[in-house]
C-alpha cells in the first residue's frame, strides 16, 4: 500500500465524505418510500381489490424488468419534454422508490401469503374486524417473515443508487470518476471509493445478517 | 410533420441503431452468462468443500463481489486493473470480465444453496436402497438440484441483462448512448425527442428481460 | 329476559355446496341454553363445515342459522358483534405466535369488547388458573405443549363470555397423552352448564359430556337423540355401522 499518494487521500477524502451524504440520502428517502409502496401494493395483492391488482401486477414487472438507469433517464431527460421537471435529487428518489416498491410489494406479499389461513379464521371467530386482524394479527407476523427479504432490498436498493451518476448527481461514483479524469490518481481514487461503498454498506450488511439469524432462533413455529 | 415528434424514431436507421446498441449490451450479458454457468456450479461445489481455506477464501470473494456496487467493480476493472498493470483492456472486454466475475459469485450461491436444500433423508433413502454414492448423486441429487437451479439462473439473466446498462457509464456505445446521440442531432426539428428515445429504451428493455421473467417464473411454479 | 324464550341455537334447513359437492344438504338443529350437543359422524360429512357456517366463516347457499334469535350472515356488520356470543375452538393449535398467551386472550376483549386492559387481565388469569396454565401466562406459544395450547385456545374463546362453545375436533391433532387433559376443561365447561356444540371422534368423550347427539351422514341429519339412547339404541344401518367401527372384537 506504500505506493498510494497518501497526501492526495487526505485532502480528496472530504470530497467523498460529502458525496457519501448524497448517496446516503436518495438511498434513505428512496427505500423509505418504496417500503410505503411495498405496503399498500402487497396490502392491495393480499385482499386481491379488483382492479388495483391488475394495475399494480403490471406496475411490478415494468419496475422488475428495467434497468434504473434507463428509468433515470426517462425521468430526468424525458419527462421535461411533457413539462415535469424535477431535479436530479427529486428523480433519484423517486427511481429508487419506483424501483424498490415492486421488490418490497414481492417481499410483503410473499410474507403476508405466507401466513396460515387459520390465523385470519381464528380472529374473526374471536370477533376482530379485517383491519384488527390485518394490524394486530397478519401484519406483525408477515413483517417479523419478511426481515431478511426487507434486508436484502434494501442493500440492493443502496447498491443501486451508484448509478444515479449517470444524470450528473455528485454522489461517489461521479466523484471517483471526476478525480480520476482529472488528476490520473486512478488507485487512489478507487481505493476510496471502494472504502467509502464499506463504510456504508458493512454496517448495513451485518445488521440484516443479525436480525436474519434471530429470526431463524426465535422463530415463530407454533 | 410536427406532430408529437414519436417520428424521430422511425427517422432514417435510427429504430435499427437504438436495437444495435441494444444488442451491445445483451452481448456482454449473454457472453457473461455463458461463462458464468459453468464457473459458478464449479465455484458452488468449491464452497461446499470441507477445507478450511477453500471455505475462508470463497467466502470473501463472494461477500466483496456481492457488497460492491456492480459498477464499482467495473470502475476498478476498467480505469484501476488497465493502469496498474498497464494492460490495455479495452471497455467491452472488462465489461464482460466484471459480470463473469460477479455472474459467478451469484451462480455459485445458488448452486451451493440448491446443494444444500436438498434434505438428508433424500440421501438416506438413496443410500438405503443400495444406491452407492455414484448412483445417488447421479439419479436423485443432481436431477433434484438442477429443477431448484433453472428459474433461478433465467433470473440471473435478466439481471444480468439489466446490469449490462451500466456499460453506457465507461463510455460503452450501447443503446442509451445511441439514443443520446439520436436526441444530439435531431434536437432542433425534434425538441421532444428525448421523450420519444428515452420512452423507446425503455420499452426495448422491458421486451428483452419480460419474456425470461415470464419463463422462470413459469418453470418455478411448474417445478416447485 | 326477552330472548330467554328462544333456543341458544337454531339451524334450519341449511344448505352449502362446494362447487358440485352438496356439502350440508339441508340440516335443521337445535340447541338450547345449557345444552352440551355432540356431533358424530364420519369424515367428510359435513360437521366442520356445519361448525364454520354456524360462526360466519363459510356463507350459506340455503337456510338460515340463528344465535339467540338472530340471524347469522356473512358480511354483514352484526356479525362481529354475533362472533363474540360464540366462541370457537379449531382443530390445529390457532394461537397468535407473536403474542404470549396473556395477550393472545386479552386481544380481543380488549380492542372489540373495549373492556380495561386490567378487567380482561384479570379474567384471562382467573381462567388460566382453573385450566392450570396460569404459570405460563407470560410464554409464547410455541414453549407449550399442544394440549397447553388446546386450553390456552378454550381460555381464549371462554374471555369473551360467549353463550355458545364451537369446538371443531380440537383434539384430533393432539398426541394421544394429551388429550386427557383437554377433554377434561371440556367437560368441566359443560357441567359449568355451558352451552355447547362438539364435533369429535372420541366415543368415550362424547357419551360422557353429550346430552344429544346428531348423527351426520353425507349432509344429512340421520339421528338425533339423547345420548344414552343413541349408543345404546341407534335407529338407522348407518349410525350402526359407525359405531361398530369403534369397536375392536375378537373375530
Amino acid at each position: 500500500m506504500k505506493y498510494l499518494d497518501w497526501n492526495f487521500i487526505t485532502k480528496y477524502a472530504p470530497l467523498y465524505a460529502e458525496a457519501a451524504k448524497l448517496t446516503v440520502f436518495i438511498a434513505f428517502w428512496g427505500i423509505l418510500l418504496a417500503f410505503a409502496v411495498g405496503v399498500i401494493c402487497s396490502a392491495a395483492l393480499y385482499y386481491k381489490v379488483p382492479v388495483l391488482r391488475r394495475i399494480i401486477q403490471a406496475y411490478i414487472e415494468l419496475s422488475r424488468n428495467t434497468p434504473l438507469l434507463v428509468q433515470l433517464f426517462f425521468l430526468y431527460f424525458g419527462l421535461p419534454n411533457i413539462g415535469i421537471v424535477w431535479s436530479g435529487e427529486t428523480c433519484a428518489i423517486i427511481g429508487i422508490a419506483f424501483l424498490g416498491g415492486s421488490y418490497m410489494t414481492e417481499t410483503l406479499r410473499s410474507g403476508l401469503e405466507s401466513i396460515d389461513k387459520i390465523q385470519e379464521e381464528s380472529a374473526a371467530s374471536l370477533g376482530l374486524n379485517k383491519w384488527l386482524t390485518m394490524k394486530e394479527i397478519i401484519f406483525p407476523q408477515a413483517m417479523a417473515i419478511s426481515v431478511p427479504g426487507i434486508c436484502a432490498n434494501v442493500i440492493f436498493l443502496i447498491k443501486e443508487t451508484s448509478v444515479v451518476s449517470g444524470i450528473a448527481l455528485a454522489d461517489l461514483m461521479y466523484v471517483a470518476k471526476d478525480l480520476i479524469g482529472l488528476y490520473y490518481k486512478t488507485d487512489e481514487s478507487l481505493t476510496m471509493l471502494v472504502i467509502a461503498y464499506l463504510i456504508i454498506l458493512l454496517p448495513v450488511s451485518i445488521i440484516a445478517t443479525l436480525l436474519e439469524r434471530r429470526m431463524r432462533h426465535a422463530g415463530f413455529g407454533n | 410533420m410536427q406532430g408529437s415528434g414519436i417520428e424521430v424514431l422511425f427517422l432514417g436507421s435510427n429504430f435499427a441503431r437504438l436495437l444495435e446498441g441494444l444488442w451491445v449490451t445483451m452481448r456482454i450479458s449473454i457472453l457473461a452468462v455463458v461463462m458464468s454457468v459453468p464457473l459458478g456450479i464449479l465455484f458452488g461445489l468449491f464452497m461446499t468443500l470441507q477445507n478450511p481455506i477453500a471455505k475462508a477464501v470463497s467466502r470473501v470473494y463472494l461477500e466483496f463481489i456481492r457488497i460492491m456496487p456492480q459498477l464499482v467493480l467495473l470502475f476498478i476493472a476498467y480505469f484501476g486493473v488497465t493502469r496498474a498493470f498497464g494492460w490495455n483492456w479495452d471497455a467491452e472486454f472488462s465489461a464482460v470480465l466484471v459480470f463473469t466475475l460477479w455472474g459467478t459469485a451469484e451462480m455459485g450461491d445458488l448452486v451451493r444453496g440448491a446443494l444444500k436444500s436438498i434434505p438428508q433423508h433424500q440421501y438416506d433413502s438413496a443410500q438405503a436402497l443400495g444406491m452407492s454414492r455414484m448412483q445417488t448423486f447421479g439419479y436423485i441429487i443432481i436431477p433434484q438440484t438442477l429443477r431448484r437451479l433453472l428459474p433461478p439462473t433465467i433470473n440471473l439473466t435478466t439481471r444480468m441483462i439489466k446490469t449490462t446498462s451500466l456499460v453506457v457509464l465507461i463510455g460503452i456505445t450501447e443503446v442509451l448512448k445511441v439514443g443520446k446521440q439520436i436526441i444530439d442531432v435531431n434536437r432542433f426539428r425534434y425538441p421532444t425527442a428525448s421523450l420519444w428515445v428515452y420512452g423507446a429504451v425503455f420499452i426495448l428493455y422491458f421486451l428483452a428481460c419480460w419474456p425470461v421473467s415470464v419463463l422462470a417464473k413459469y418453470l418455478e411454479k411448474r417445478w416447485r | 329476559m326477552a330472548q330467554q324464550n328462544h333456543n341458544m341455537l337454531e339451524v334450519s334447513g341449511l344448505k352449502k355446496r362446494f362447487g358440485d359437492d352438496i356439502v350440508l344438504d339441508g340440516v335443521d338443529l337445535t340447541v338450547s341454553r345449557g345444552e352440551v350437543v355432540v356431533i358424530l359422524g364420519s369424515s367428510g360429512c359435513g360437521k366442520s363445515t356445519l361448525l364454520r357456517c354456524i360462526n360466519g366463516l363459510e356463507s350459506v347457499d340455503e337456510g338460515s342459522i340463528r344465535i339467540d334469535g338472530e340471524e347469522v350472515a356473512v358480511g354483514s356488520r352484526s356479525l362481529t358483534r354475533l362472533r363474540q356470543k360464540i366462541g370457537m375452538v379449531f382443530q390445529s393449535y390457532d394461537l397468535f405466535p407473536h403474542k404470549n398467551i396473556l395477550d393472545n386472550i386479552t386481544l380481543a376483549p380488549v380492542k372489540v369488547q373495549k373492556r380495561s386492559k386490567q378487567e380482561a387481565r384479570a379474567q384471562a388469569e382467573q381462567l388460566l388458573r382453573r385450566v392450570g396454565l396460569w404459570e405460563k401466562r407470560k410464554a409464547y406459544p410455541r414453549e407449550l405443549s399442544g394440549g397447553q395450547k388446546q386450553r390456552v385456545a378454550i381460555v381464549r374463546a371462554l374471555c369473551l363470555n360467549p353463550e355458545i362453545m364451537l369446538f371443531d375436533e380440537v383434539t384430533a391433532a393432539l398426541d394421544p397423552e394429551m388429550v386427557r387433559e383437554v377433554l377434561d376443561v371440556m367437560l368441566e365447561l359443560a357441567q359449568g352448564g355451558m352451552t355447547m356444540l362438539i364435533v369429535t371422534h372420541e366415543m368415550q368423550f362424547a357419551r360422557a359430556v353429550a346430552d344429544r347427539i346428531v348423527f351426520l351422514d353425507e349432509g344429512k341429519v340421520l339421528e338425533n337423540l339423547p345420548a344414552e339412547e343413541f349408543f345404546e339404541n341407534p335407529r338407522t344401518q348407518r349410525a350402526k355401522d359407525f359405531l361398530q367401527t369403534f369397536e375392536f372384537k375378537k373375530q
